[in-house]
């Protein structure tokens, strides 16, 4: 080895110091240079590359923004009636112009953003729960007990969500939490569902035996084996589990039945604006419904981004 | 596939039978009763009228009588409009909501349809994202936001079309526009996105290697199979827009089965949400079963019972 080298750099002409040659460890050649991509940064970065995903995402934080800063920096508080300024247009006093009753539409809007959006992230949130709780132990089990469980969540499915929706906030106290507990109530049974196929798929795997065999609680590896690894669709799930929500409040406030005055919400905005848009007051019905478009739009795109980033399948 | 269709049957009953328990005691769940009004009734005629609504009975003999009746498709009266029954408040507004609700799924379906080929056939061109940019804002808009901004629209400022009520075509362009958006920006996408898949298949190389015309390749060959997706769709489709007339007949004073339901929840008039739960319950599910069957029908790779196997 070292002869034929020394014979080829004299050569060239090159003196032999110029070059001292490295010294091999055994640990450095096992190391690999280009950090590993992980599935999370993977999906991150081709996240980053969907463009109309990344308007989403800017549209949703500056949302989130004007839900928690909106109602402060307006000068006019959202419940508070000032009856000589009925029905304003937008102006340079009351940015989005004034309701019927003298109310600052500006604060209204950002009130219903928060009770949109917190109604939405509650919903999505007891869906996690209780979706994959149900999912998780129904596709592990297996058997029997899987049987029961899945013909109980299939005849909570085969129930038409929305008048499910309907019948329980008519017979519940109106307010948020009804109205969150009416969305939940068979909200979750698409999460369960998924989540069962997945882990039926997973615990199949080498890894997940091993645990077995380790004796690990079954709990545990629920927890720390099949969940993991299904997390990419969960993710997907509530993503789009928050838009369905949000339509379903704005949609019982819309008929009366969900966010009471004097609280504001989108849908019940929407619905008050229903008798003022013959007469031209066009920025009662433009406000709510723009932004509730808005929201929806982004959690849309925004979950449709995720589903094509979080897809092992497209990953390059 | 008679096993499966059996079994199905006896699972639509199981589900009817639990939204009819669950609605009946929802009802008697609530506190007070409907004849709780300011004005007050001497306590005969309350006995009476307890008496004619079937109220004076215990609730599990009331619920039992109330089995029987549906069964036999009677819902009782109204309590709120007199001399109304239940029933002939559903035989007045069904036909309207469902000339709706049937023109709405026709107009979805076929605009989805045809939406998402075109879309798939010039994939990332111009028309490709004119049709995803019109589906993504027909899911992203609620119906009623939609109808809402329609009307001030075309009806109010430029005197278009009628504002509201149900009378000739032209009162049912807007109602339709406003709830068949939605349902069908999901079909534009469903097939956009299963006809790019089957046109990569092998079969579309052979119908191009054999010579035929693109109109027969896409519509013989590929749109047949690129369908099966948007048929298991249809079901929950039909149910949102049934749902979504709700609002619509509302907003468009449109007197079907919807603004009665709603004007009954306004109301607290409990036999008519009752009654109209069950009716809509009934439709939903019966729908859901047939879809279901059409899917095995169409596609002979699936096999109905085999499915139950898994």
């Amino acid at each position: 080895m070292e002869a034929p080298k020394q014979q080829e750099s004299q050569r060239a002409g090159v003196m032999d110091e110029w070059f001292v040659p490295k010294k091999r460890t055994l640990g450095e050649a096992e190391t690999v240079i280009r950090p590993s991509v992980s599935y999370w940064k993977d999906a991150w970065r081709r996240l980053l590359k969907n463009k109309l995903a990344m308007v989403g995402l800017v549209c949703l934080i500056l949302l989130v923004f004007m839900a928690i800063f909106g109602p402060i920096i307006s000068p006019h508080s959202a419940t508070h009636q000032v009856l000589q300024q009925q029905n304003l247009p937008p102006s340079s006093e009351h940015w989005f112009g004034t309701d019927e009753l003298g109310r600052d539409v500006f604060s209204r809007t950002w009130e219903g953003a928060r009770i949109s959006l917190f109604v939405g992230v509650v919903a999505a949130l007891i869906d996690f729960i209780i979706g994959v709780t149900y999912g998780g132990i129904a596709g592990y089990k297996g058997g029997k007990i899987d049987h029961y469980m899945m013909r109980f969540v299939e005849i909570l499915y085969g129930l038409p969500y929305l008048l499910v929706v309907i019948l329980v906030s008519v017979v519940l106290e109106p307010g948020l939490f009804s109205i969150i507990f009416a969305i939940s109530i068979t909200g979750w049974v698409g999460m369960a569902r998924m989540v069962r196929g997945q882990v039926l798929q997973i615990k199949n795997y080498e890894f997940v035996l091993a645990s077995q065999t380790f004796g690990t609680k079954t709990s545990r590896i629920i927890r720390r084996n099949l969940l993991p690894n299904t997390m990419g669709p969960i993710i997907v799930q509530m993503t789009l589990t928050v838009p369905s929500a949000i339509f379903a409040e704005a949609f019982l406030s819309f008929l009366g039945i969900g966010i009471q005055p004097p609280l504001a919400s989108w849908g019940s905005m929407a619905s008050d604006a229903l008798p003022v848009i013959l007469s031209g007051d066009w920025w009662r019905l433009f406000f709510p419904a723009f932004f509730i478009s808005l929201t929806m739009f982004s959690f849309n795109v925004l979950g449709d981004g995720l589903q094509d980033a979080l897809d092992p399948k497209l990953r390059r | 596939m008679t096993k499966y269709l059996v079994k199905r049957f006896i699972a639509m009953l199981i589900t009817l039978w639990l939204i009819i328990t669950l609605t009946f005691f929802l009802m008697h769940a609530l506190p007070g009763s409907p004849f709780n009004e300011e004005r007050s009734t001497s306590e005969a005629v309350q006995k009476n009228l307890e008496a004619h609504f079937n109220l004076d009975k215990p609730v599990p003999v009331q619920y039992i009588e109330y089995l029987k009746s549906v069964i036999q498709f009677d819902f009782g009266p109204s309590i709120k409009k007199s001399s109304q029954t239940v029933n002939e408040l559903l035989g007045r507004g069904f036909p309207v909501s469902f000339e709706l609700g049937f023109v709405t799924l026709t107009v979805a379906i076929l605009s989805g349809i045809t939406l998402g080929v075109l879309a798939a056939l010039r994939h990332n061109g111009l028309i490709d994202y004119m049709a995803m940019t019109i589906a993504v804002l027909g899911i992203s808009i609620p119906n009623f936001v939609f109808a809402t901004l329609l009307i001030q629209q075309v009806a109010v400022n430029w005197e278009l079309l009628p504002v509201a009520t149900w009378k000739s075509w032209r009162h049912m362009v807007l109602p339709t526009l406003a709830l068949a958006t939605g349902p069908m920006a999901i079909i534009a996408r469903l097939t956009r996105s299963s006809m790019l898949e089957v046109l990569t298949q092998d079969y579309i190389l052979t119908a191009k290697a054999k010579g035929l015309t693109p109109a027969k390749i896409v519509l013989k060959h590929a749109l047949k199979n690129a369908l099966l997706p948007v048929v298991t769709v249809l079901g929950s489709l039909a149910a949102g827009i049934l749902t979504g007339t709700f609002v619509i007949e509302k907003i468009f004073a449109i007197p079907g089965m919807g603004k009665y339901f709603v004007d009954s929840i306004n109301n607290r008039d409990y036999p008519v949400i009752m009654g109209t739960t069950i009716f809509y319950s009934t439709l939903l599910i019966f729908l859901l079963f047939l879809v279901d069957v059409a899917y095995g029908l169409l596609d002979p790779r699936i096999k109905l019972h085999k499915k139950e196997a898994k």
